[in-house]
């Protein structure tokens, strides 16, 4: 679905190389126009296709009380028209070309990219600069509600309509205390939505969307020196406007204790959710996490899957993943029981597993198997050049996140150089046993 | 000669840069980039098994696809969803390999291994980087040609989708497609009911059900290798022929059964299943629409594109930009050898439900007057000038010859795609959405909070109402 939301984003989708192959060879070429826009140039000539991708260093974690969802909703009012674009020419004139786009929120980054055949690249350039110009010449109250409800509907459909959707809702307002950016959820509150007016959005433009709080990638079958130019062209002429001021650090922590939480849902079978606020992405402890996933639940021959799925087949899947964000991260285990067994049938495996981690490396076997699966991943995001998880995407992230675009070999030496006592000393240090958050779900009827 | 003048034209208008650029009209694109299409090439094992090869050496992995013809199209009555579930008991035990050890060796490579049916074929893929090919190909071999069900792993996975489909009815995006294509076809027809099958079906499953359906749809004459990556003919073939090349049916073939599509329905019934308190409804509108085979697929992906195939398409611009009733509507034709359900969709707010339904059969009324030019010329560039682009990853051009295979698309088909949309005139879009697009004989299905819409959508007099339980959807009595 068109301009999608994201909660998390995952260091899975990262990417990388086999061992012992040579580093991954991604040249680019990197440059900041007078307004403070940092664009960044990829060629790649396999397919006749150029994506434009643009993120903004700002997600949910900039809003404030009472205007959650502002974010996204701002997101949403980016495909809506500029100065030079009436509202419906920016999608009727890229599907004229053959063109795509989206875009996304996260708490952290609002992300967009136009996937072009090459012959219009200067097309995809000038409506995305004219966005990043002139947006507020035909914004409109009109425009903002239209566009309020289709959020609200976006809401319906991923969280209220969603089986088992409120559970991330509930598990970052559990996890991250009242007052941290991460406490609340991209999509926003319903009440916030309704409140959010014209004037937020002249505001939330004019103190996040200058160029110098943005980066842009044009990657794909392109001339380096004859895109530089066109880039200097369209984008010369936005104004510089000021720099926000950098994103302030938030204390978070697991809780003191276990924290208990149930909600109701209208499904057939309880979910547990178990969460621990744990290092931000690319800090000292993120990829040995990631790793502690995997051994834990990924595949048939991790440790808690084949337990509670393979072996006794008490539940019906179990997942554990690090959701890697910049400010903290959280881990969370998730299990939904077989008809006939409670979650805390589960919840006792897991928590023997989690111990035994915690008190015995993992096997070399185990870790390299993982190590393994996640080079394949770099591997697999360089096939395309486009897109949410291309490389022109990646790019983005690793300037965004690292200051460094070409951040792909020192990202994938992250998980290499993990040893097994760095994967035991991780679970040891992150996931406590007695400071977490456990969140159930219920079914509303105990019968069908 | 062209391409200088354009590169001497981009440089003169970069000299002027110092200045604002021209923001009065938009900029005009070159000509279009030149159709490159990967070169397919085709060759034989010696048991006379198909290989399809394309070599792409941008990253180092390659993707090898066994696709055999046959899917949940062709289950036995009283056997709905063994296909399904043949597949995925590929990889739970073959050769001397267990369940276990398949999964962990693929994993140790990081490759990616899945077996998978779908409705007219099945298919084992393997993803791995090639360094790794030589390593994984033993075991997808295992897996696709010398699978042997163990019983105990039939338990498991029985007991796991039995749980799929209670789960299953949590969501309302996949009863209202299940209920849609049961109001259509029926109950007893294949496409009548989940590919995974029923719950009665899935408990009554045998190791020698599952032997049966095996011997007789996974044979040489009736599969192919496709191969795509950063490898040459000369180093996959013999590799291939090593592990596939040997291969020889296990018995006597069994002919697949054939569908018979069913009678479109005559008169306009709404069908409505009950979910308390849901606050979107999930609507599905349509018929049966056409074979993939129809000599009619040009004009209907353009017709598609421009009613609900695309962001800017009418269904999506009404319900959506205009209304604000839905996060997005769309149509499909959903082609398989028979013909497959043609539905428009949306999720919509709860109290938005009957406005909704009257948009949707304000554009489903629409689409059958003549189209203005420049909206068709839109659709048609929409689809045809993207298509280049189209063959970028190993995952892309695998199904896109996947879907030669299995539909037996000409040789020139790609090649002539691109002139083939082109040249779909605004006559024959309207020709076809008068022959597929009946807004009078569509089955409608909503599901949602009866209590709220029922009344509303009562009141559009669409026609007779009836109601369709969930347990119905799922085929329980």
């Amino acid at each position: 679905m068109k301009r999608a939301i994201l909660f998390l984003v995952l260091a899975l989708t990262t990417p990388v190389m086999a061992q012992n192959a040579a580093p991954i060879q991604l040249d680019y070429t990197q440059f900041d126009l007078p307004n403070g826009l940092h664009v960044i140039l990829h060629e790649d000539h396999s397919v006749p296709i150029v994506s434009v991708n643009v993120w903004y260093h700002v997600g949910s974690a900039r809003e404030r009380t009472g205007r959650t969802g502002f974010a996204h909703l701002f997101e949403h009012l980016m495909f809506m028209g500029s100065g030079h674009v009436k509202p419906g020419q920016f999608d009727e004139w890229l599907e004229s070309v053959g063109g795509t786009n989206n875009g996304s929120t996260s708490n952290d980054r609002t992300n967009y990219w136009i996937n072009v055949p090459s012959n219009a690249v200067e097309l995809a350039l000038f409506l995305e600069s004219d966005r990043m110009g002139y947006l507020l010449d035909t914004m409109t109250p009109q425009t903002v509600d239209a566009q309020r409800d289709v959020v609200k509907n976006e809401r319906r459909q991923r969280i209220e309509n969603q089986p088992y959707g409120m559970a991330s809702v509930v598990m970052d307002e559990t996890l991250f205390p009242e007052g941290h950016p991460y406490h609340w959820p991209v999509i926003g509150y319903m009440p916030d939505l309704t409140a959010a007016s014209y004037d937020d959005v002249v505001a939330f433009f004019k103190r996040f969307y200058a160029p110098s709080n943005a980066s842009l990638v044009v990657a794909g079958d392109l001339n380096t020196a004859a895109t530089r130019k066109l880039v200097e062209k369209w984008f010369g002429d936005v104004k510089a406007g000021p720099r926000p001021e950098a994103m302030p650090p938030a204390e978070a922590a697991s809780p003191a204790s276990v924290v208990k939480k149930t909600i109701t849902d209208r499904v057939q079978l309880p979910r547990i959710y178990v969460g621990w606020i744990t290092p931000p992405f690319y800090a000292p402890g993120d990829s040995a996490l990631d790793v502690v996933a995997n051994v834990l639940t990924g595949g048939k021959n991790s440790r808690i899957y084949k337990r509670l799925v393979y072996d006794m087949q008490i539940a019906q899947n179990v997942q554990a993943f690090q959701g890697s964000r910049t400010l903290a991260s959280v881990f969370q285990i998730v299990a939904t029981p077989r008809p006939g067994h409670t979650v805390d049938e589960l919840l006792k495996v897991i928590d023997e597993e989690i111990a035994k981690i915690q008190q015995e490396a993992p096997t070399a076997h185990e870790v390299q198997r993982a190590v393994n699966q996640f080079e394949t991943s770099f591997f697999n995001q360089l096939e395309q050049v486009g897109g949410f998880g291309g490389k022109a995407d990646q790019l983005n992230q690793y300037y965004t996140s690292t200051g460094n675009p070409g951040y792909f070999n020192q990202d994938l030496a992250r998980y290499r150089a993990l040893s097994p006592a760095d994967v035991r000393a991780a679970a040891a240090r992150y996931l406590p046993l007695d400071r977490r958050v456990e969140l159930t779900v219920i079914p509303e009827r105990t019968s069908k | 000669m062209t391409r200088h003048l354009l590169i001497a034209l981009a440089i003169a208008t970069a000299t002027l840069s110092a200045q604002a650029p021209d923001r009065g009209k938009q900029p005009p694109p070159g000509p279009p980039p030149a159709l490159k299409l990967p070169t397919i090439q085709k060759r034989q094992l010696t048991n006379g098994l198909p290989v399809w090869l394309v070599e792409l050496h941008e990253v180092p992995v390659v993707q090898v696809s066994f696709v055999v013809l046959g899917g949940s199209s062709n289950d036995q009555a009283g056997k709905y969803g063994i296909a399904n579930l043949a597949a995925a008991m590929l990889e739970e035990g073959a050769g001397t390999r267990s369940s276990l050890e398949i999964a962990d060796a693929i994993d140790f490579l990081g490759a990616d291994l899945t077996a998978a049916s779908g409705v007219d074929s099945t298919g084992v893929r393997l993803h791995v980087p090639v360094a790794r090919l030589a390593d994984a190909l033993p075991i997808m071999a295992d897996v696709a040609l010398r699978p042997t069900f163990p019983k105990d792993e039939l338990e498991r996975l029985r007991q796991q989708r039995l749980t799929t489909i209670l789960q299953a009815h949590d969501d309302p995006n996949t009863i209202a497609s299940l209920a849609f294509s049961r109001v259509l076809y029926g109950a007893d027809h294949r496409y009548g009911t989940a590919t995974m099958g029923t719950a009665e079906t899935i408990k009554a499953f045998t190791v020698e059900d599952l032997r049966a359906y095996y011997s007789g749809a996974f044979r040489p004459e009736n599969a192919g290798l496709i191969v795509v990556g950063d490898i040459v003919p000369d180093k996959a073939l013999p590799l291939l022929e090593t592990h596939f090349g040997k291969w020889k049916p296990a018995g006597p073939p069994r002919p697949r059964a054939v569908l018979q599509t069913p009678g479109q329905p005559v008169a306009r019934v709404v069908y409505v299943v009950d979910k308390p308190n849901a606050p979107q409804s999930q609507i599905r509108i349509g018929w049966i629409g056409v074979p993939r085979a129809t000599a009619d697929y040009f004009p209907i992906q353009v017709l598609n594109t421009v009613l609900g195939g695309a962001f800017s398409s009418r269904l999506n611009l009404n319900l959506r930009e205009r209304h604000g009733y839905t996060y997005g509507a769309t149509s499909a034709f959903d082609m398989r050898i028979s013909a497959g359900p043609f539905a428009a969709a949306a999720g919509v707010q709860t109290d938005k439900t009957a406005e909704s339904l009257t948009e949707f059969f304000n554009e489903l009324t629409g689409i059958l007057k003549p189209i203005p030019v420049d909206e068709l010329e839109r659709a048609k560039n929409y689809v045809a000038l993207r298509f280049p682009g189209s063959f970028e990853t190993t995952g892309d051009i695998s199904r896109r010859l996947e879907d030669a295979f299995v539909f037996k698309l000409p040789d020139d088909y790609f090649s002539r795609y691109v002139q083939n949309i082109e040249a779909v005139t605004a006559a024959e879009a309207q020709r076809v959405a008068q022959k597929y697009i009946a807004p009078d004989k569509f089955a409608v299905v909503v599901v949602g909070d009866k209590k709220t819409i029922e009344p509303k959508i009562r009141a559009l007099n669409l026609g007779p109402i009836k109601e369709v339980t969930v347990a119905e959807v799922f085929s329980e009595k």
